[in-house]
Order: structure tokens, then C-alpha cells, then sequence
């Protein structure tokens, strides 16, 4: 399998969106995944195929799973004691679940932005940006100063902060912090972008820029956003993924589903019926 | 009670939220004033009970060792018996000698293991290790004292600064351990996530993001452990042991003010006693400052 950016000019250009989501080449494949927390189930066997450069939206009510949905992805599971993860995950074809699989390196193609920004407290935002690649063992000082200014423009954040990257991350705004978060990521050119509720802590305005941001990134990189918002996953997810107390209910093109739900419980969960 | 047909009756009533209308002039307010009042006199007077302790103790020192703290006390070796004048120089550089050792080898063990018990041990371990770290909190220091001179002192056959220096170490792993562990719990769980979504070694992660995040705490708690064993006098008198002269070289014994005062002050020479006095003027001041530096430390700009 190929570890570079997929190609820009690839099968599926941003103009003419394809709209089922068998026809694009996926990014993940999930089989059968199933989580359980100790004896508690909380995955009941989710098949999907997350397509390649698109944005993939996951709603469901409150603990249904989408997070831990999320954390299968780059296997941050890992660290809680007593998870049990079954099924397949493939990324680009490749098992990431194989013995073989470093998740040190998968995590450095599928990277992660959280609900709550959480810059590190004793680095600087420049500091902020490279430390993934700083601690990966990068020291060549023109890379890095490319990687720094190429992961601040397309966190939409260069502008705002190019005369301060000495100033600590924390100094920021919430939208500021949520976008260095975001810049932290890329600057390690992941292929995969996960994003946990990404908006939920800052206000309208910016999040309309994060939403603008996110809608950007999807030329360049595969996005799964998770959010309890139905408006913004209507307005920023390409497809958008139902789920429901750990089954996936329904998947597929975000316009389809929120117009013309095959499932009598999206069609509930779209209207209000569930929390 | 009845209201009354004065013209400010209407703001004397309670309104339904229980909080009187008027500015502080109804009695149940005045006497929530009073009451106040007295809280606050009374704690007063608890801080100057907490503090006058240690005014007392500062101004008996210096009135009783103030004379004798002169430039030639802080620069001249002890003169012989029968000699009067000469100082504890080599007690003062002993001692910070000491206690340089005991944190060389205690702060990384302390910090390390605090640590390491913080991010990759169990539960079961972690509590474990904190109730031994608690039980040797509570060993009363003569016993290292007896522990390193069975270990060391015997085998090397001489008292040193390095058995001093590894028994005062013994009394800072577990204190630096315990704060260390209770400041690297405090750093929050979202950056060791974030950290590790990067694509960061766990161990990368816990050096260069939770001890940076804690460095803080970290340096306060390794402070304030070599502050409490700067005055440490029993596990040094079978290990360091004192000496009249320079230290030259660890593996000979040392001078340290605390034996030094202790040996002084149990001498039969008025002139030793006011030198006794003196350097525990000194000693008091090393602590203090050690201390203040914690302050400023640990009031500086936090994240
Ligand atoms: N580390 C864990 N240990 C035990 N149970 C967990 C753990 N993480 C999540 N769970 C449980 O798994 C279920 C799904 O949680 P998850 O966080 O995936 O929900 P969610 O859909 O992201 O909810 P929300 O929208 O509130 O974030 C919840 O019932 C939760 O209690
Ligand atoms: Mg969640």
C-alpha cells in the first residue's frame, strides 16, 4: 500500500461530488467491528467504508459509540485497560490491526483533533505545531520551517499568528487553539483526519471557520467528524453515518439522508425524537 | 413584628428572595457583621499562634548567635580547642556538598520512579508503592544513618560524604516521589492523548509532555525535600561525621552544619555555644532561602 498524499487530481475531484459512497475508493473498510468495555458491549458489529477525500460525517444521541467508534480508527483503545476490540479495520487495505502494524506510525498517517483544544501548555505555537515531528527525530531546520508555515496556512491560522510564534499556544483564542490543534495534526501529513466534536466548545463564528476549514481539507485529506450538531454535519460532511446504541443504522450521502431516510429511527433521530 | 409606619418601612420589608431590601440595616444583617467580625479576629489570632513559633526562634538565634555570625564565621575554619575566633566555613560547603549529592542521586530516582508509578503502574501498584512511600516518610532518619553506615561506611572503612550524601538521598526518594507522582496525576489526561494521537512515543509523551506540563511541581517538590534534609543531623553522624578541616574528596568525612552545631553546642566553651547559635542562625537562613525560592517558583507564571 502507498504511504503518500493520495493525488490531488485522483478519481474523485471536488467539483463533481459522487454521491454513493460504493463508487469512491474508501480510505477505511470496517468488517464486523465490535468494542467492549470489560464485559460491556459497545460496538455491535459496525461494517462501513469510509471513502477517501471525502468528509464523513458520524451522528448519533449521546453515547452510542461514536467516539469509541473514532478511537478504533488509530487505535488510541491501546491505553484503556480491559478493551476488547474484534473485526478488521483496513486503511487503505492494509490490517491495522495486524501485529505487524506499528500503531506509533499509523497514528503518524491518521491523526486526531479533539472536542476540547488542548494545545500543550509549556510550548510555544511553533513549539505546538512541530512537536510531532521534533519528538518523530526531525532536525533539519528548513524542513521544519516549511512544515511549520505549510501546517499554519492550511489550519487557516498563518496569517493570524506569523508575527507570534513564540507566544505560548495557550495565549490563543478558543477558535485560535481548536485551529493550532488542527495544524498540530497536519503537520505531520496524515493521510486520515479524525475530529471529535471539534466545534462543540467555541462559538458561531468560529466555528463557521473550522466548518470552512474542514471543507477545504477535504482535497487533501480523508476526514471523519464526528458531531452532535445535525446542521453542521449537514453542512460540512460529504456522507453522513447514523448511529444508534452502537449499530451503525444508516450510511450514506448527507443530502440522501437528511432528505430521503431509508431507516424509520434516522428519520426519528433527524426529526427529534431521540435525545 | 409589625411593619412599621415610618416612610422607609416599605425597604425595611424582606423581599421573597430572604435578602433585606436595605443596605445592611437590618439586626439579623448587623449581626452577620458581628459575626464576621469575630471570625476574622479569631483567625487572626490562630495565624499569630501558627507564626509567632517561628519570629520567637529567629530572634532568640539572633540574639544569642547574632555577635558571633561575623565575615570570619562564614569564611575561616574552626580554630582548636582553647583558640578563640575562627568560623564553620567548611561546615557551610559541606553541607550544600551534602546536599548536592543527596539530590543528585535522590531527584532523578524520586522523579523517575514518581513518574513511572503515575503512568504505567497498575492501580493496585500505584497504591502499594505509595503506602511503602508513606511508611518510609515516617522512618525516623537515624536509622538510614545506621542503614548506609552497615552498607557503606563499613565496607569502604571510612565516613564520608558519599555515605553522608546516599542517607540524607534515602530520606528524599520517597518524599520526591510522592509529590512527584501527586503533581504528574494533576497534568490532565487530554494532552498524553494528544500526544500520543500525534504518532509520539508513550515514553517521548511522558518525558517531553506530562514532566514538561509538571516541571513546575516537579523542581518545588525536589526542593522542598533537600530543604528538609539540609538540617538533617542523625543520619549524618555515622556517615559524614564531621571534620575540622576542608573536604577535599567524597570519600572522606565531611563537615555539615548540623553536626557541626550539634558537636558545638554540647562542647563546655561559652565561645563554641555562641558559635553554636550562629550557625544554626545560618543553617535557618539556608532553609529559608530554600524555601523562598519555592515560592517564587511556584507563584511564577503558571499555564
Ligand atoms: N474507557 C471506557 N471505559 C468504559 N466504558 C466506556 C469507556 N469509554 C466509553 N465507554 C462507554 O461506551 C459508551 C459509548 O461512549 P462514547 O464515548 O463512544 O459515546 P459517544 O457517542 O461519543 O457519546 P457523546 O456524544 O456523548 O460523546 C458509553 O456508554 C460509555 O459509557
Ligand atoms: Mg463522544
Amino acid at each position: 500500500m502507498s504511504r503518500s498524499l493520495p493525488d490531488p487530481e485522483g478519481s474523485a475531484p471536488a467539483s463533481s461530488r459522487e454521491t454513493d459512497p460504493q463508487k469512491i475508493p474508501a480510505a477505511f473498510q470496517i468488517e464486523e467491528l465490535r468494542v467492549a468495555f470489560g464485559s460491556r458491549p459497545v460496538l455491535h458489529g459496525i461494517s462501513l467504508e469510509i471513502p477517501a477525500r471525502q468528509v464523513t460525517g458520524i451522528i448519533g444521541p449521546s453515547g452510542c459509540g461514536k467516539s469509541t467508534f473514532l478511537r478504533t480508527l488509530n487505535r488510541m483503545h491501546e491505553f484503556t485497560p480491559g478493551v476488547r476490540i474484534q473485526g478488521r479495520v483496513r486503511l487503505f487495505g492494509e490490517d491495522i490491526y495486524d501485529p505487524k502494524v506499528d500503531p506509533i506510525l499509523l497514528r503518524r498517517r491518521v491523526g486526531m483533533v479533539f472536542q476540547k483544544s488542548n494545545p500543550f501548555p509549556t510550548m510555544s505555537i511553533q513549539e505546538n505545531v512541530l512537536v510531532g515531528l521534533r519528538l518523530a527525530g526531525i532536525r533539519n531546520r528548513s524542513l521544519l520551517e516549511e512544515r511549520l508555515e505549510e501546517a499554519l496556512r492550511m489550519a487557516a491560522l498563518w496569517n493570524e499568528v506569523k508575527d507570534r510564534l513564540h507566544a505560548p499556544g495557550t495565549e490563543l483564542s478558543g477558535g485560535q487553539q481548536q485551529r493550532l490543534c488542527i495544524a498540530r495534526a497536519l503537520a505531520v501529513r496524515p493521510e486520515v483526519l479524525l475530529m471529535d466534536e471539534p466545534c462543540s466548545a467555541l462559538d458561531p463564528i468560529a466555528t463557521a471557520q473550522i466548518e470552512s476549514l474542514i471543507r477545504d481539507l477535504r482535497e487533501h485529506y480523508s476526514i471523519v467528524l464526528v458531531t452532535h450538531n445535525l446542521q453542521e454535519a449537514g453542512r460540512t460532511a460529504d456522507f453522513t453515518a447514523f448511529f444508534l446504541e452502537g449499530k451503525l443504522i444508516e450510511f450514506e450521502s448527507t443530502k440522501k439522508l437528511f432528505t430521503n431516510p431509508h431507516q424509520k429511527q434516522t428519520e426519528d433521530y433527524l426529526t427529534g425524537r431521540y435525545g | 413584628m409589625s411593619p412599621s409606619p415610618t416612610p422607609r418601612a416599605p425597604q425595611r420589608k424582606t423581599r421573597t428572595d430572604g435578602f433585606p431590601k436595605g443596605m445592611g440595616d437590618s439586626p439579623r444583617y448587623r449581626m452577620r457583621k458581628i459575626l464576621d467580625r469575630l471570625f476574622q479576629i479569631v483567625s487572626a489570632l490562630a495565624a499569630i499562634v501558627v507564626i509567632s513559633p517561628l519570629l520567637l526562634i529567629f530572634v532568640f538565634l539572633l540574639s544569642s548567635g547574632g555577635s558571633s555570625l561575623t565575615w570570619d564565621f562564614l569564611t575561616q575554619l574552626p580554630k582548636p580547642v582553647g583558640e578563640t575566633g575562627g568560623g564553620m566555613a567548611n561546615a557551610v560547603v559541606g553541607s550544600c556538598i551534602l546536599v548536592a549529592v543527596a539530590t543528585a542521586i535522590g531527584a532523578p530516582i524520586g522523579v523517575l520512579g514518581g513518574v513511572c508509578l503515575c503512568e504505567y503502574g497498575g492501580p493496585r501498584l500505584r497504591a502499594a508503592i505509595r503506602f511503602t512511600a508513606d511508611v518510609l516518610n515516617a522512618v525516623p532518619s537515624i536509622i538510614w544513618g545506621i542503614v548506609v553506615y552497615s552498607w557503606v561506611v563499613l565496607r569502604m572503612k571510612t565516613f564520608s560524604g558519599l555515605a553522608g550524601g546516599l542517607a540524607l538521598s534515602f530520606i528524599m526518594i520517597p518524599l520526591i516521589l510522592r509529590t512527584t507522582e501527586d503533581v504528574v496525576r494533576l497534568v490532565p489526561p487530554a494532552y498524553r492523548e494528544a500526544g500520543l494521537a500525534l504518532g509520539i512515543r508513550r515514553s517521548q509523551v511522558i518525558l517531553h509532555i506530562v514532566l514538561a506540563t509538571a516541571r513546575r511541581g516537579v523542581v518545588t517538590g525536589v526542593l522542598l525535600a533537600a530543604a528538609r534534609v539540609a538540617g538533617e543531623t542523625a543520619p549524618l553522624l555515622f556517615t559524614a561525621f564531621g571534620n575540622r578541616v576542608w573536604a577535599s574528596r567524597l570519600d572522606e568525612p565531611m563537615a555539615a552544619l548540623p553536626l557541626q552545631i550539634f558537636a558545638y553546642a554540647i562542647s563546655p566553651y561559652p565561645d563554641w555555644h555562641r558559635q553554636a547559635w550562629a550557625g544554626a542562625l545560618v543553617l535557618l537562613a539556608l532553609v529559608f532561602l530554600m524555601n523562598a525560592v519555592v515560592r517564587i517558583l511556584s507563584k511564577g507564571k503558571t499555564r
